[in-house]
């Protein structure tokens, strides 16, 4: 036997859920493709984690509809939901060892218990920690509690795998690796997967597709370059990476470009349909360069804060349109503190930002 | 889940047309009917039978009620109609039930309206037996399991299920008793609504007199409760306080047997401490008798009465205090003290101005609970009262006594409860939670500052006295048994254990010829069965409360918890009251025991089992429920074997109350079911200490067991990193 992948799409029509006069998901429409990692981004308490709880079935929604598949689930209890959930604390039961944990979810839905082990021994095989069975969950390290829990999700074939901030628990190292094990594991299983951090760096890593949440409600979906490099509005673009905001004008439009003028400079960006006049503008610290002294079509400022951190350096400076974080990966010649310097920008990370 | 309500329907239709309707005289447990006529007797009759053959039509329309849900049964679940019906159904057929249980009493129709309506009736009711309450529980569960079909609880019929399980049970036999002490009160001796009579009895002067302020007569038996509950309160709350900082803040070497401390007031019979303070200071006490024999002090009757009660009290319920008191010092944050020293204040300074007024809220928690207690404490006024009267002895006296007046013991009732229930409100108002966030928080570094010195002196100075005193009353509980008659003749003797515990061998064999086996055997058969059933609901109800959400649930919890503040004499009088007639007729029987013990410590069981569960991460359960287990399985694979522990401690801590308990069962005891604690109070009464005291040694020594025994049984279970919860500390604390 071999663990398949049976994935399904899943759906939110005019999704609410409030807790008393608390409003954590406040009328989300979403699609989630069959076959696809989604990410939900977001700072802690924008809902992420009650759209995730909504899908499993942890949480009944106070108004709108959710269909797995072709299937309406709304009212479905979370029991008989084709779903499984890796938690944020892998909550492996104590009192079981490895391969019951993994065993469960066959045993409970009235599987042989031999057919239930064989199975259980085959997803353990392929989180790679085949020979762990007999040991109880406190005798595994973090990385490997974590891969039980996967596998105890994994071998029940779910139409939809949830993750929730699944790597929080694990050293930064670790992180990294795990989280590209999930992501090969669930591209060559083909899951559905919905996965909930609050990381944007995770989020770009895995992601098919990020849905990026704020105030219960979704701000902005699409790739993660679409997030990075085109941000809906000022906390998309401040939350997916550094940026900074300065205030721009739009001198005028040129079909779908516009001309940008920020101080002293002019630029031709894309408009994103927004008219002449003031407008912000999002500038990715790595899209700024600095040189020594002044320099003309470029916007005269002074270096307050240099910091140094082995491949690229920091700075801060003050500037015409006021203070810039930069990043500059030449290490070998480090502008000091107090320099005056000429700021100029390049022509990827920068855009407009629609209000 | 059209499984599952056939299944209630299936068993609803046993409880209809198989099992007997009513009660069977020769108890519960007797199968004799099987062979006795069933089904066409008349005693014995199932209800179809009943309608048929003898003329008990009001049973008909609970068929129309158990039959309606047939109708529906094979549509889908969330359908509104199948939850409607199923609603319907299981309210109105427990409507119809309680209607005509209560509508037909023993002397035929209870109301005139009825009367006038159908004429005389011409038969009685009698008490509900199996097929009554299997019927009920089939139509309670209809009921949950069309809630859950309308989607509460996310439509979990298996805690939709327990919740309406518990809050049937609590109704039952909590609030439905007590609200008969209310009907009692205002009714004459008759039955006849009498609210001038009422009033008559309410604003007595042996209630609220206040002679004593002016004259020799003593006060009101109220003014005497609540002067005796304050007093008590503040003695064991700064005698507790005092072991607390003993405990925490000092370099004091015995620390470990302060703890101990904290297990006497579980396994001591409260009564036991009037006792021997009657030993040492009575009129033939050690003491007393030393003081004439050196000094020449006559010895006088002093410690019967208000000082005597409230010595006893303090020694019984200082150790709850303490046990109260000490997770409240721990909690104060040592760096909250650290940072006062760092900001110059001395150690004297940094006690009255940080320390204590962070202890204030665990301070006020242990002086009501010592009020509640006191108001509560039946056994040592019972004992050393003299004429000194108190609420909970009077309510007794008006049962049992000469008078035998159950509107004023009603009466009495009303007004202890209404003091105890307020400082019970008082707490829960004023406290809140906040005196639990203390004992929870996860500890701070830094070491505790030692007391200042002044302080340290007069902790020691009064704690250290008093638990000599504890170890030398305990000391006389264990030896008292011994002697031939305290105070007059001390030579040894064994007569007192022989007379109570003798085994004979007779013609048949072993014979138990000891006069306190009868009762024993009663008390620890009572305390067996009650236990499990105690630790069952309890546990259940703790479940619901940590890991469930529904509208009311506070109302919920507050109803579980309610039975702490109700003292055990005014669940005596109610239980006496409410079910000494149909429909539920109980008095006489062992289940009455069983149920009171079951209501009694059912908080006990709650708080073990909310202490253990709130350790245990709800993303367990949620991991098993994603992982297809039912709430059940949920229950029965992942929860139940964490909750071992608790579960362990609510039997025991359930068992050991119910061998331990007077206040209530003194009322409910019967020549078949006597136990221990009242027998040993019939031998105080009668002058009989010798045996009084062997056998409340032996009581002690079989609970000290108990403990011992799931002391080692948990210390063994599967141990595991990380997720190792200590065993219950909330279930010594539910002490009240």
């Amino acid at each position: 036997m071999t663990i398949a992948g049976r994935a399904a799409t899943v759906t939110f029509e005019r999704v609410t859920k409030s807790f008393g006069d608390v409003v954590a998901v406040q009328e989300i429409d979403l699609t989630i493709e069959a076959g696809c990692l989604v990410t939900l981004l977001g700072p802690s308490g924008c809902g992420k984690t009650t759209t995730l709880r909504l899908i499993a079935g942890l949480e009944m929604p106070t108004s709108g509809r959710i269909l797995i598949g072709d299937e309406d689930v709304t009212r479905l209890p979370v029991t008989q939901r084709d779903v499984s959930m890796v938690f944020q604390s892998y909550a492996l039961f104590p009192h079981m060892t490895v391969l019951e944990n993994v065993a469960y979810g066959l045993v409970v839905s009235g599987r042989p218990k031999a057919e239930a082990h064989a199975a259980a021994e085959e997803g353990l095989e392929q989180v790679g920690l085949s020979g762990f069975g007999k040991r109880l969950p406190s005798e595994l390290s973090g990385g490997q509690q974590q891969r039980v829990a996967v596998a105890r999700a994994l071998v029940l074939e779910p139409q939809v795998l949830l993750f929730d901030e699944p790597l929080s628990n694990l050293d930064a190292k670790l992180r990294r690796r795990v989280r590209e094990e999930i992501r090969e594991l669930q591209q060559s299983l083909g899951l559905t997967t919905v996965y909930v951090t609050h990381d944007q760096e995770e989020a770009l890593a895995v992601s098919d597709r990020i849905i990026v949440m704020r105030n219960a409600m979704i701000a902005q979906e699409g790739s993660p370059r679409d997030l990075y490099d085109t941000p809906a509005d000022r906390f998309v673009a401040d939350f997916i990476g550094d940026a900074n905001l300065v205030h721009a004008e739009i001198a005028g439009l040129e079909g779908d470009d516009a001309v940008v003028r920020v101080g002293g400079l002019e630029l031709r960006l894309p408009s994103r349909g927004l008219k002449p006049g003031g407008a912000e503008l999002a500038i990715r610290p790595e899209a700024i360069a600095l040189a020594a002294g002044s320099a003309d079509g470029a916007i005269p400022g002074t270096v307050t804060k240099a910091t140094y951190l082995g491949n690229h350096v920091e700075y801060m400076v003050q500037s015409a349109v006021g203070e810039l974080f930069v990043v500059d990966g030449r290490v070998d010649a480090p502008i000091a503190a107090g320099t005056e310097v000429s700021v100029t920008l390049a022509r990827r990370g920068v855009t407009l930002v629609p209000e | 889940m059209t499984r599952v309500i056939g299944l209630w329907l299936a068993l609803g239709a046993v409880g209809y047309a198989i099992l007997p309707w009513y009660a069977i005289e020769d108890g519960f447990w007797s199968f004799l009917w099987l062979v006795d006529g069933w089904p066409q007797d008349r005693d014995y009759a199932p209800a179809i039978v009943q309608i048929t053959a003898h003329g008990r039509v009001w049973l008909a329309p609970l068929l129309l009620f158990l039959a309606a849900p047939l109708a529906v049964i094979r549509r889908e679940r969330g359908d509104r109609v199948l939850a409607a019906t199923l609603i319907a159904a299981g309210a109105g057929g427990l409507g119809w039930l309680l209607l005509q249980g209560f509508a037909i009493g023993i002397r035929g129709w209870e109301f005139a309206t009825f009367e006038a309506l159908f004429g005389p009736l011409g038969d009685r009711q009698f008490g509900m037996g199996y097929g009554a309450l299997v019927l009920a529980a089939c139509f309670l569960f209809l009921v949950t399991q069309g809630l859950a079909a309308r989607g509460a609880v996310n439509g979990d019929g298996f805690v939709v299920g327990a919740i309406g399980l518990v809050i049937a049970l609590v109704t039952a036999f909590i609030l439905f008793p007590v609200s008969r002490i209310l009907v009692s009160a205002l009714r004459d001796n008759d039955g006849a609504l009498a609210p001038g009579l009422f009033l008559d009895k309410i604003t007595d002067r042996t209630i609220w007199g206040i002679d004593c302020l002016y004259g020799a007569l003593s006060c009101g038996a109220a003014w005497n409760s609540l002067i005796l509950a304050l007093l008590t309160g503040a003695g064991t709350t700064l005698l507790g306080l005092a072991f607390a900082l003993i405990a925490t803040r000092t370099r004091f070497r015995a620390k470990r047997l302060l703890r101990v401390l904290t297990v006497l007031p579980i396994i001591t019979p409260p009564f036991v401490i009037g006792l021997s303070v009657i030993l040492l200071f009575g009129r033939s006490g050690a003491v007393s008798q030393f003081l004439d024999w050196s000094l020449g002090i006559e010895p006088t009757r002093w410690i019967y009465g208000l000082p005597g009660i409230w010595f006893a009290q303090m020694l019984a319920f200082t150790p709850i205090a303490f046990l109260v008191l000490i997770g409240v010092v721990e909690g104060v944050s040592p760096s909250m003290e650290e940072a006062a020293q760092t900001l110059r204040a001395d150690a004297w300074k940094t006690f009255t101005t940080v320390s204590l007024p962070l202890m204030r809220p665990g301070l006020a928690n242990a002086f009501l609970i010592g009020f509640i207690e006191s108001m509560a404490d039946f056994g040592n006024p019972l004992v050393l009262g003299g004429n000194f009267d108190v609420l909970s002895t009077e309510i007794f006296f008006a049962i049992v006594g000469a008078q035998h007046d159950q509107g004023r013991a009603a009466v009495l009732a009303l007004v202890l409860l209404t003091f105890t229930l307020s400082a019970f409100f008082a707490q829960r108002r004023w406290l809140g939670r906040r005196s639990y966030a203390t004992m929870t928080g996860k500890g701070d570094a830094g070491i505790p500052v030692a007391l200042p010195s002044r302080l340290n002196w007069l902790v020691y100075g009064t704690a250290l006295p008093w638990a000599l005193l504890t170890a030398i009353i305990y000391c006389m509980i264990m030896f008292g048994g011994f002697v031939e008659i305290w105070g007059r003749d001390h030579s040894f003797t064994l007569r007192h254990y022989a007379e109570a515990f003798s085994i004979t061998t007779g013609a048949g064999g072993l014979v138990w010829s000891g006069a306190a086996w009868n009762s024993f055997w009663t008390t620890i058969t009572i305390a067996t069965v009650a236990a499990p059933l105690t630790a069952a609901i309890g546990l259940l109800t703790a479940y619901v409360l940590v890991r469930q959400r529904f509208a009311g649930k506070d109302a919920f919890e507050f109803g579980t918890m309610l039975s702490f503040a109700i003292p055990g004499t005014v669940i005596g009088v109610s239980y006496i009251l409410a079910f000494n007639v149909p429909p539920i007729e109980l008095t006489g029987t062992g289940a009455i025991l069983v149920l009171c013990f079951i209501f009694r410590n059912m908080p006990v069981g709650v708080r073990a089992g909310i202490a253990a569960m709130s350790q245990i991460d709800s993303s367990l359960d949620e991991a098993s429920l994603t992982l297809g287990a039912g709430s059940f399985a949920t229950v029965r694979r992942v929860v139940l074997p964490l909750l071992r522990p608790a579960i362990v401690a609510a039997l025991v801590f359930s068992f050991v109350r119910a061998m331990t308990a007077i206040s209530a069962v003194i009322f409910l005891v019967s020549a078949n079911y006597d136990m221990a604690t009242s027998y040993i109070i019939g031998r105080v009464e009668n002058g009989d200490y010798g045996l009084a005291i062997s056998y409340s040694s032996i009581l002690i020594l079989v609970m000290l067991a108990a403990i011992s025994l799931v002391q080692l049984t948990v210390g063994q279970r599967r141990v595991f990193r990380g997720a190792e919860g200590s065993p219950a500390p909330g279930a010594a604390r539910g002490v009240a």
